[in-house]
């Protein structure tokens, strides 16, 4: 649960009420209620701040603008010292120094950003995209959702320079309720559908777009045209919001019913992320295997939700596998983690990224 | 994606490859689909068939081979070879003519298109006057008739298809010269046949449909002779000497018409209904062969009685008390005798009758006592009975080679000794490099081996698995075994048979060894066969077994065929493969991978369910291990509940298709009939696209999971030496990869030689790997320390290959659907990979190592692999780098079942089938290139030509002498001897040229 969902829910901004209630709403929701945690928020300066009695929860409500981002993390791992003044950002900096330009021009764009939540979903490349299209990210891995539409043959309407042509095109076509593509609110019915992990579907059979979006379907990009144009970002404002509030502005733009992250992205991460095969060593029983692989895709998921300390990940891991997983098995993993400078730094670059093979016994 | 963008321009690796890669489509192998014109050139010796798909292909010595396609893609309707040369004429169903001509080119003959005609009638005239029915390419070469359905007949000027009006020859004029009160405007309607005398060039014979047959003399234009039969006329021909012909008719009748001087209306000598006396089917074409005994071959196709043989597709041969009635299980679409072709010679002395059926070629010796059929050394008929797959070994050594033909001859016993008939043209191509068998298995239980070292694909040998079987069908099914007086004296030829007795006997895989002998085939229920090339007839008791592929699992229950029951006690089988074991697989899926390894002694099968390995030295289950997810409920029931999950669908795709066959039946207003089925296909696209918008297909988007259907279906099986454990010892391994994405490794002890028999082989699994894109595991290979793939069994022992690097770190390549992936070993860790269908949205079907050789140095070769992908493209995919190297388009993405049945060889070549009867041969290499090469000679065309223009000149000088019209009567006798004593001169003149030439 930690590091691996975000929810949203409305508090009344004037009568927050007593911070004893908010916290069991906080376990109700997240159904954690037996799990002590330490409950934190990011204040306007980006700062991580604790929410710990009604007063600094009250304090949290007012200052929220319009949404409070609420931190939860289990009692036994919060790192104290990370609570203070300018936390968020000064990890943000680190972070500037290891990123690309595009990245520098939009410091505070971080500091909306969900750490130890996974996100589902994001729209991406909005400064290198028409207004018209959208670049939607969809983040399967580790969640048991479907992924939940369907795409179909069609034409669409271009403007060329011999006037208006009727060309074939791929949209989607229906969306699963529950699913992921329904749930992020970010693509719909009649979108159409231009790129898939930056690869242009035009000339492309509806076949051959479905095999490349399965292929996929553990990191998929789709750009789409969306057939309701009004929800679309305003360039202009975003240009001129140079704070992390361009993120709110988007998202209210787009009235949708969960958040989502706007992030700066770079080609290369799509050749970047790594799948995992699973190596399994010895002799086993088939029926073992199921179970052996949810329990190692769940550890994967840990290791890769973007989680604010390696501890976390041990001791998910020690107590998922205790007994089962001998500690140079663990030393290898956790290796293997060190040498990527990105999860020291602890950098939650989608949430999908796995490199190595993950050896389990 | 980057990497795509800016390829490795490396100026040397790009030359390189233009050294090693070079795609050819080179040759079609088997038989035409749909033929449906057959032609054939006394003087060439070559035989010409079209198809409906406008293809056009000639056939002479073996290896003397010619394609052509008409562009119209029109069925072709008739062939007709220009007399003494190396032209031809077709007939479209669009009623357009075109000229082919056989060129040298290069040092070798080439089939071209020369010239293209339709003919056209004055304006506002119907269709039907221009509709040609018939064509007669007459000796002069110069012309060529052409009688329409109109009943005029138009000549045309060859090769310029100019057409020379005023020597057509209209109803009206026939009419002229024949009484009234037998003839009217309609009897001339039709031209059925046209003949031109075999002895005087001006005289040809008119057959129209309504019985009335004319002797027209070109010189005077006039009728000579007219004929008047009572039944509508079918075909007519010639006898030798010009003194008769016979005609066949609609009724099953046949006549014969003396040609004489005196009257100008002759009455038939004798007409004959050869099966009546009941109603009969038409005789619809007829050959009069003279020979030296005095008894004349009298041959014609058809004339079965209507009510209880019409169904028969037959030919007959009468000569004199002899009489056999061929019957062939397929339409026969036409037929031809080959005869003594020299002019001077007094007899036809038929020698062979070549009859093309729809689904095969049969020759008949008709020399030879019995009349035994000739095996045809080209034109196989691959799909007698369907090809369910192939196997391709290269480079089989030649004592296996030997065994096999001689396993093949035993079989071939009851074929005539005689030389193969139809052998113009000299095949020039360079014998092939090496001996290569194509294994085809087929619905029937049966694998055939093809001689596939060269332009002809060669049956050499036959093998059948039914005997091991009890099948409801006892094959005692001899339909030859009629009794003697067996009244019409049908006798069935042909080997083409597409009724299975058992689709559980259809063969799936096959595996051969060719060092050692061992072949394991498995079929479709389960079965899986060992057997060893034994050379002696044996009876001997097949071992048998069981390998229950779902162990203890409970709860299941296969709702599929039942297993095979075998046979007890021993068996008779003939010298060839002889089997010796039988795995049956519990439930009896359908076998989807097969390996062999004849070293260790060991086969390994896959089904759906799972997969087990057996010992076939010790004759021992040595594992199983199911593969299959629990809650796959549509594996595990087997293929008939599939069938009715899919029903609906299928159901609407086919109502989809009948809606649009219909549709573009209505906008065509109706045609031909042939050329209706091709336009409906060639507009079908389009309609497909347009009711996409009416009705949208919709593709369902969902990363795969463990749960769905089909995950543990065995997809393919492979035995390695190599590092499995560590890397300091490396031991005998299988491997099988899944549909769902799943590679499992075995640890394999197999005891030393010496103790083979006495200790079990061991296995344990050892590995386990799951790919994350899950996507079907298509192949797997291990690369040596010199990243070689690892050599086959036995290779190294038989000195054919170094031996594998055992000290370097071997690698194991994945092949999944998606993806090519390079693991190190032992510790399977990712390497490198090529992502295939994330980045071109194709998937790979088939996947081989093969090995290319540079055309320019004899010492350069390297290892790739060669892919086919699910669009139809081949790509090239180099070792271990995996780095794209070429792409080339082979077959269209929608001929699924040719990708199916795509077969790759070891040094760069491929079939896979263009119908169910042809494979398309090609290859990627440039220096193993397999392709027809011939010649075929014109013996001196020019002063050929100059004897014949000058008896041309002869012939048109000779001026109609006054008052002929009244003298005819009296003169037409003399004048006719003038003609042949003339023309037999000519004809002598040619032959001495002719022998001059040779």
């Amino acid at each position: 649960q930690f590091g691996a969902e975000f929810r949203r829910f409305s508090l009344d901004r004037y009568k927050p009420g007593k911070f004893e209630d908010f916290y069991k709403l906080i376990l109700h929701i997240h159904h954690i209620a037996n799990l002590e945690v330490m409950i934190g928020y990011a204040d306007v300066h980006g700062d991580l701040l604790p929410i710990n009695n009604d007063d600094n929860f009250f304090k949290a409500v007012s200052s929220a603008h319009p949404l409070l981002r609420v931190f939860i993390q289990r009692q036994d791992e919060v790192d104290y010292s990370n609570f203070g003044s300018n936390t968020l950002s000064r990890k943000k900096k680190a972070l500037v120094t290891l990123r690309n330009d595009n990245l520098r021009r939009r410091p505070h764009i971080n500091i909306s950003m969900p750490h130890d939540f996974r996100p589902v979903s994001s729209i991406i490349d909005v400064d290198i995209l028409p207004e018209t299209h959208r670049r939607v990210r969809l983040y399967r891995h580790g969640c048991e959702k479907p992924l939940g539409f369907y795409i179909r043959d069609g034409t669409s309407v271009r403007v060329t320079p011999h006037g208006l042509e009727k060309v074939p095109g791929i949209f989607i076509s229906r969306m699963v309720p529950g699913g992921l593509a329904e749930s992020t609110g970010l693509l719909a019915v009649n979108d159409e559908v231009l790129e898939v992990n930056g690869i242009e579907v035009a000339g492309k059979t509806l076949d051959q777009v479905t095999d490349m979006m399965i292929a996929n379907s553990h990191n998929l990009i789709i750009t789409v045209k969306p057939a309701n144009q009004r929800n679309n970002i305003i360039r202009s404002s975003r240009m001129s919001g140079s704070s992390g509030q361009s993120t709110d502005s988007t998202a209210s733009h787009h009235s949708l019913s969960t958040s989502h992250v706007l992030q700066n992205f770079h080609p290369d991460e799509m050749e970047s992320d790594e799948e995992a095969d699973i190596v399994i060593e010895g002799g086993l029983e088939p029926q073992h295997i199921p179970k052996l692989h949810s329990l190692t895709s769940s550890s994967l998921s840990r290791i890769n939700g973007s989680s604010l300390s390696h501890r976390l990940q041990r001791d998910l891991v020690l107590n998922n596998n205790s007994g089962r997983e001998s500690n140079g098995n663990i030393h290898k993993l956790l290796s293997s983690l060190k040498t990527d400078p990105r999860h020291s730094l602890v950098i939650p670059r989608g949430g999908i990224e796995e490199d190595g093979t993950v050896i389990t016994l | 994606m980057r990497r795509f963008l800016r390829p490795g321009h490396d100026p040397v690796r790009e030359r390189l490859k233009r050294d090693l890669f070079q795609f050819n489509k080179t040759v079609e192998h088997g038989f035409p689909h749909q033929p449906s014109a057959l032609g054939y050139s006394p003087f060439l010796r070559l035989m010409a068939i079209g198809t409906r798909s406008g293809a056009i292909k000639l056939y002479g010595a073996p290896g003397v081979e010619f394609m052509g396609l008409h562009e119209e893609n029109n069925t072709v309707m008739q062939i007709h070879f220009i007399p003494d040369q190396c032209q031809l004429v077709t007939l479209l169903d669009d009623n357009s003519l075109h000229l082919w001509s056989l060129k040298q080119h290069g040092g070798a003959s080439e089939l071209r298109e020369e010239h293209r005609f339709t003919l056209k009638g004055p304006p506002g005239s119907p269709p039907s006057a221009t509709q040609v029915t018939a064509v007669l390419p007459h000796s002069s070469r110069e012309v060529l008739y052409l009688g329409t359905e109109s009943g005029n007949i138009f000549v045309v000027e060859l090769p310029s298809f100019r057409v020379l009006e005023d020597r057509t020859i209209t109803p009206e004029a026939v009419l002229q010269r024949i009484p009234e009160d037998n003839c009217n405007r309609r009897s001339c309607e039709l031209v059925e046949a046209l003949r031109e005398h075999p002895k005087n060039p001006d005289q040809i014979l008119i057959g129209y449909s309504r019985a009335l047959i004319v002797l027209w003399d070109l010189q005077n234009n006039k009728a000579i002779h007219h004929f008047l039969g009572s039944q509508q006329l079918e075909n007519l021909y010639w006898q030798r000497d010009g003194s008769k012909f016979i005609s066949c008719h609609y009724d099953g009748s046949y006549t014969q018409w003396p040609v004489s001087s005196d009257n100008r209306q002759s009455e038939p000598l004798e007409n004959t209904v050869p099966y009546g006396p009941f109603p009969c089917k038409a005789i619809s074409k007829i050959y009069w062969q003279t020979t030296k005994n005095g008894l004349p071959y009298i041959i014609f196709q058809g004339g079965m009685p209507r009510a209880s043989y019409g169904d028969r597709h037959s030919i007959s041969v009468i000569h004199g008390s002899q009489q056999t009635a061929f019957d062939f299980t397929s339409r026969v679409i036409d037929f031809f005798i080959i005869f003594s072709s020299d002019p001077a010679a007094e007899f036809d002395d038929p020698s062979a009758l070549v009859v093309l059926a729809e689904e095969e070629l049969v020759v008949i010796d008709l020399k030879s006592a019995g009349w035994p059929a000739v095996h045809p050394p080209y034109l196989a008929s691959l799909h007698c009975s369907a090809i369910t797959c192939s196997h391709h070994v290269s480079n089989i050594p030649l004592k296996l080679w030997e065994r096999i033909i001689s396993a093949g001859s035993k079989q071939n016993i009851h074929y005539s000794s005689m030389p193969w008939p139809i052998d113009g043209g000299t095949n020039i191509a360079p014998d092939p490099p090496q001996r290569d068998l194509l294994l085809t298995g087929h619905e029937d239980g049966t694998v055939r081996f093809w001689d596939a070292s060269g332009v002809c694909l060669h049956l050499l040998y036959k093998l059948s698995t039914v005997r091991v079987f009890l099948t409801d069908a006892d094959p005692n099914d001899n339909m030859n075994t009629l009794g003697e007086d067996e009244w019409p004296p049908l006798r069935k030829v042909g080997t083409f048979d597409p009724y299975s007795d058992d689709p559980r006997l259809g063969i799936q895989k096959i595996y051969l060894c060719k060092y050692s002998g061992y072949l394991a085939v498995a079929g479709t229920a389960g079965q899986v066969l060992v057997m060893e090339l034994n050379d002696e007839d044996a009876e001997h008791v097949v071992d048998h077994a069981e390998a229950d592929l779902l162990q203890d699992q409970e709860g299941y229950r296969w709702k599929g065929h039942e297993k095979l029951k075998t046979r007890d006690g021993p068996v008779r089988f003939e010298a060839g493969f002889q089997p010796f074991v039988l795995v049956q697989c519990q439930p009896p899926a359908v076998v989807t991978s097969l390996a062999l390894h004849s070293e260790w002694k060991l086969v390994a099968f896959g089904t759906s369910h799972g997969f087990g390995l057996f010992d076939h030295q010790q004759k021992r289950l040595v594992f199983v291990k199911c593969t299959l997810h629990p809650s796959d409920q549509l594996a595990l029931e087997g293929p008939l509940s599939r069938v009715k999950s899919l029903k609906k669908s299928l159901r609407q795709s086919f109502r989809r298709i009948r809606r649009s066959r219909v549709s573009s039946r209505k906008r065509r207003g109706g045609a031909g009939n042939a050329s209706e089925v091709q336009e409906a296909n060639a507009k079908f696209d389009q309609d497909v696209l347009q009711e996409m918008e009416l009705a949208p297909v919709q593709r369902k988007i969902e990363a795969r999971s463990a749960e769905d259907s089909f995950t543990g279906f065995v997809r393919t099986l492979y035995f390695a030496d190599t590092f499995l454990r560590d890397s300091s010892r490396h031991c005998p391994s299988l491997w099988a990869g899944t549909n769902g994405g799943t590679v499992y490794a075995f640890c394999l002890r197999v005891p030393p030689a010496e103790r083979r028999m006495d200790e079990p082989v061991r296995a344990e699994q050892a590995k386990e790997i799951q790919l994350m894109h899950r996507a079907p595991v298509v192949g797997i290979l291990v690369l040596d320390g010199r990243s070689t793939p690892l050599p086959e069994p036995l290779e190294v022992a038989h000195d054919l290959s170094k031996s594998p690097d055992m000290q370097g770190s071997h690698q194991l390549l994945v092949v999944s659907e998606e993806q090519f992936k390079v693991f190190t070993l032992p510790k399977v860790s990712s390497k490198l990979k090529l992502k295939l269908t994330a980045l071109e949205g194709c998937r790979v079907r088939k996947v081989t190592v093969a090995n290319f050789g540079s055309c320019k140095t004899d010492d350069y070769s390297e290892n790739d692999l060669a892919v086919l992908t699910n669009l139809g493209d081949i790509q090239i995919i180099s070792l271990p780098f995996l780095k794209l190297q070429i792409r080339y388009p082979c077959i269209r993405k929608e001929d699924v079942s040719g990708i199916a049945s795509c077969v790759f060889t070891k040094y760069g070549q491929g079939f896979y089938l263009i119908s169910p009867s042809e494979f398309e041969r090609f290859s990627l290499s440039t220096k193993w290139l397999v392709e027809p090469r011939c010649i075929v000679d014109i013996p001196e065309l020019t002063s050929n030509n100059h004897v014949h223009n000058e008896s041309g000149k002869e012939n048109a000088s000779r001026k109609p002498s006054p008052g002929d019209c009244e003298e005819d009567e009296r003169k037409s006798g003399r004048l006719m001897e003038h003609a042949l004593l003339n023309d037999e001169k000519v004809l002598k003149e040619i032959q001495s040229t002719l022998e001059g030439g040779r």
